[in-house]
């Protein structure tokens, strides 16, 4: 910060915006100095702007909030059912969290979101593992041991909001993913080459040809401003360290947290550091990259056996689950094939190592819920 | 019993006896971590360099498994696991490549390339799939800068080319390989009867940014004697002749040295952002460039950016919110300016161009060699600490860049081209652009000259200031915000950048537009 401004401080308490009320805050995304309302109020209009402009949602809809406990998805599930009473949205709001069934894991964040029901009065849906896949996190543990169960906890996660949307047969899904998010996978994605990837990470909404859009309303929120925000929450007993520990949880894998992933975190709070506005400025050029159309993901089918949408025969799940059932947890993962190649239970070496092509080559710790 | 090249990484499990469990990053050892203690015992004896001896207590390993072993074939492509699953980074997170050192210390490696001379490139990092010998490392360098040379006809018999010389590496490397491919040419001229092809020029400059630079008055003749160095560096690689040029920074402010140097100064100074300034500095680098070359008859300017200083770009311009205009850097070809720019080394990298200066003993010397700051130096470290984790990951981003819409101009105008040779078969068409891309007449930033995207096209149409005519980024870190310290920075500005703005209709990007205009006739002319 330039010495200059921190003359001017004493004289200039006022919030920058309003004029009448002293500033207790520099925002984290403006560097203004606003008072408290100002904050809110801003940080609640920028949402509502980022809903209307991208027209997120129309009248009636039913829409599952992805609830994982943590801070984003709690702020999300507020301030949706804030804007959507004031604004008259005319949606219909429910919560939806994933239990994954790993002892202890859940019981904080569960509790958030039982208690997120009765606040907003939203009704909550818990859909557990057990009842999708047939077996728990800790089970799938069990049988695989820990080395391979990122590639499950990967491919469960991505398709546990999708199933339990389908259950409450609503029209969308929306996600806490922030801005920071969003800079860090639009890096990610340059890092690893993903140039079909790279293409879509910037979207405010994902899978519209699929049976249930994703949205991002907080695209644009910076994760700072997020963590400030709570205080407004009425009956407000949570801590900034509380949320840590449920955000944690929320996007990095329980049991292995990616180093490379972790580079890129890092890099983009120092970028923070010296200039706030590189998050917004990554995401820019996102969405600004000039990716011809003609590169496209893969042709998406439909899994033979639970409908999900596959590129393959099986999707990777129903693969996963069928070693799991079959006593052969590794299937599907690393070097050794599934049924989508006619090899079965090979335990044989390949001679290249698949690093792109297989389930395993993706960071569980993934963003996608 | 398995024998097998020890993989880095492996001795410092040496202290380890008995049951182990850990997770390893060859295929083998990643089988042998699969099966879970105690099943699996293994011992492991290891002598620090010497030939790691595993005996695993299994029956169920059979031989067939244990031939993928970290050794020659398998490790090449293997033995570096991409880091994409996190399973078991905390061990293989710094373990890189194999080192391929024999107990018998007298075994010199042969070259894998000529069979014959002694390696003195390493098996580094798998960047090189073969221990090389110094002749066969340089002969593959060399092949990568001629590759891209006259695959996007760089250079033809009748151009005159100046080359962007810092004393670095990088550009040392790109003389080096200019001037052999001119006296090749030379020597086939002399040789051929009717004469008919010339041999292109060659120029050298330098920017003399001491005005700039933090160089303390008494270290002036120190600069002196680095440019009198680099003279003899030159002035060393004839026949040919290569003239070189000294051409001072503030030399495109002002005639006279000393007012120029104010005025650069008092520009600077008007620039808060230490980003903002660095970034000012390299458009006032290629401002130079251009302008000298223009002046003397040059055509073509050659730059030495190699594939690392291209993936830095790729992830700061990224991070500046660049990302429309990003394709237009990392091309081959730019010819968005008067004189068109050409990147030969663009598939070397910055270490293998060190390793060749070094082995090849190219004398080279950094003048003006600040750490960078800001965006520019938190990128640079992220980039180094990524490549450190995975030595291909430069090549990736550079892939990654590689893989966007480029712009039309991105190559060689087919008038020039054609009217200096037509004898060469004309591969312009293997640049995938977009045909109805170069439809659209590209807008370029008045400060950065990086064309403009859809939304800041439609705010330069609409006013005729400066600041209109900027990108998003400069605006942001290198116009000034105040009304009057604006007006001041204009008022400052070199010629040559503010007449990108001034002129008929507010708008005075008159030899760009012109410059465009040529390609785009050629590429209807191309199509149909
Ligand atoms: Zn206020
Ligand atoms: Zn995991
Ligand atoms: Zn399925
Ligand atoms: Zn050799
Ligand atoms: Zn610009």
């Amino acid at each position: 910060m330039p010495s200059g401004e921190e003359a001017k401080k004493s004289d200039s308490r006022q919030c920058c915006i309003c004029s009448l009320r002293r500033a207790v805050l520099k925002r984290p995304k403006t560097q203004q100095q606003i008072c408290r309302e100002c904050f809110f109020s801003a940080f609640e209009n920028e949402i509502h702007q980022v809903i209307v402009e991208n027209q997120l949602f129309r009248p009636g809809e039913r829409v599952a909030i992805g609830a994982s406990g943590g801070k984003d998805s709690t702020v999300l599930a507020y301030v949706l059912s804030e804007l959507n009473r004031r604004h008259n949205y005319g949606l219909d709001l429910y919560l939806l969290s994933v239990d994954e069934g790993i002892t202890g894991y859940r019981d904080d964040s569960l509790e958030t979101v039982k208690r997120n029901e009765v606040q907003y009065g939203l009704p909550l849906k818990i859909v557990s593992y057990k009842s999708l896949y047939g077996w728990t996190m800790d089970e799938i543990v069990k049988a695989i041991g820990l080395k391979n169960n990122c590639t499950f906890c990967g491919v469960f996660r991505r398709q546990a909001l999708d199933r339990g949307a389908a259950l409450l047969k609503t029209d969308k899904l929306v996600t806490g993913h922030n801005a920071d998010d969003m800079a860090e996978t639009v890096l990610l994605n340059i890092l690893r080459g993903d140039i079909a990837r790279l293409s879509r990470c910037t979207l405010i909404t994902t899978g519209e040809d699929g049976p249930i859009p994703r949205c991002k309303p907080f695209k644009y929120t910076y994760e700072k401003e997020i963590v400030i925000y709570p205080p407004h929450l009425k009956n407000y007993f949570y801590t900034y360290a509380y949320f840590k520990k449920l955000d944690y949880f929320s996007t990095e894998c329980i049991y292995s947290p990616n180093a490379y992933r972790g580079f890129a975190r890092e890099f983009i709070k120092d970028l923070e550091r010296i200039r706030p506005r590189a998050i917004i400025d990554i995401i820019r050029s996102g969405e600004n990259f000039r990716i011809s159309t003609s590169t496209k993901m893969p042709e998406q089918g439909t899994c033979e056996l639970c409908g999900y949408i596959s590129s393959q025969k099986w999707c990777k799940a129903c693969v996963l689950l069928d070693g799991l059932n079959r006593g052969l947890p590794r299937q599907g993962i690393g070097r050794t094939r599934g049924p989508n190649s006619a090899k079965k239970d090979g335990l044989k070496i390949q001679p290249e190592m698949e690093t792109e092509s297989v389930v395993r080559s993706k960071p569980c710790g993934t963003l996608d819920f | 019993m398995i024998s097998f090249r020890t993989c880095r990484g492996f001795s410092r499990f040496n202290q380890f006896r008995g049951p182990l469990s850990f997770s390893f990053d060859s295929p083998l050892l990643l089988e042998l971590h699969q099966i879970q203690p105690p099943e699996a015992v293994f011992l492991l004896q290891s002598n620090y360099f010497g030939t790691s001896e595993v005996t695993v207590k299994d029956e169920k390993f059979a031989p067939t498994q244990r031939a993928m072993a970290c050794g020659q074939s398998a490790c090449k492509s293997n033995c570096y696991k991409e880091e994409e699953d996190g399973n078991n980074q905390e061990e293989n997170g710094r373990i890189s490549g194999c080192t391929t050192t024999n107990t018998d210390s007298d075994h010199t490696v042969i070259c894998s390339k000529c069979k014959e001379k002694e390696a003195v490139v390493p098996h580094n990092n798998h960047l090189y799939h073969d221990q090389l010998c110094l002749e066969c490392f340089r002969s593959s360098l060399f092949g990568k800068f001629k590759l891209a040379v006259t695959s996007h006809s760089m250079i033809s018999p009748h151009d005159k080319v100046l080359i962007g010389f810092s004393g670095g590496p990088a550009s040392r490397v790109a003389l080096q390989f200019v001037h052999e491919m001119q006296l090749k040419a030379h020597m086939n001229f002399e040789a051929s009867r009717d004469r008919s092809l010339p041999v292109f020029g060659v120029g050298v400059a330098f920017v003399n940014e001491s005005a700039v630079s933090s160089v303390p008055s008494h270290q002036v003749h120190q600069v002196n004697e680095a440019i009198k160095d680099m003279e003899s560096i030159v002035s060393s690689l004839a026949p040919p002749m290569k003239e070189m040029y000294t051409i001072p920074l503030e030399g495109i402010f002002s005639e006279i040295p000393q007012e120029g140097k104010n005025l650069l100064h008092e520009l600077l100074n008007t620039i808060s952002d230490a980003t903002g300034k660095e970034d000012f500095l390299q458009h006032l680098r290629m401002l130079s460039l251009q302008k000298f070359a223009s002046d003397n008859g040059f055509s073509k300017l050659i730059l030495g950016s190699c594939a690392s200083r291209i993936a830095c770009h790729v992830i700061s311009a990224t991070v500046k919110g660049q990302g429309y205009s990003l394709p237009a850097d990392v091309q081959y070809v730019d010819a968005r300016w008067k004189i068109p720019v050409v990147l030969p080394l663009r598939d070397c990298l910055a270490h293998e161009l060190n390793l060749l200066c070094q082995l090849g003993s190219l004398r080279n010397l950094k003048l003006f060699d600040r750490p960078l700051s800001g965006i520019n130096g938190q990128v640079s470290s992220f980039v180094a600490l990524l490549q450190e984790e995975n030595p291909s990951r430069e090549r990736t981003i550079v892939r990654t860049a590689e893989k966007l819409t480029p712009f039309s101009f991105n190559k060689i105008p087919e008038t020039d081209h054609a009217n200096n040779h037509p004898s060469l078969p004309r591969r312009l068409k293997a640049q995938n652009l977009k045909s109805n891309e170069s439809i659209a007449v590209d807008v370029f930033c008045a400060v950065c000259v990086g064309p403009l995207s859809a939304s800041e096209m439609q705010k330069a149409k609409s006013g005729d200031q400066f600041a209109a005519n900027c990108c998003q980024s400069c605006l942001f870190q290198i116009l000034p915000k105040e009304p009057s310290a604006l007006q001041n920075f204009y008022s400052l500005l070199p010629e040559s950048m503010s007449r990108r703005v001034k002129g008929a209709n507010g708008v005075g990007r008159h030899w760009l537009r012109e410059k465009i205009a040529d390609c785009l006739l050629s590429d209807d002319e191309a199509e149909t």
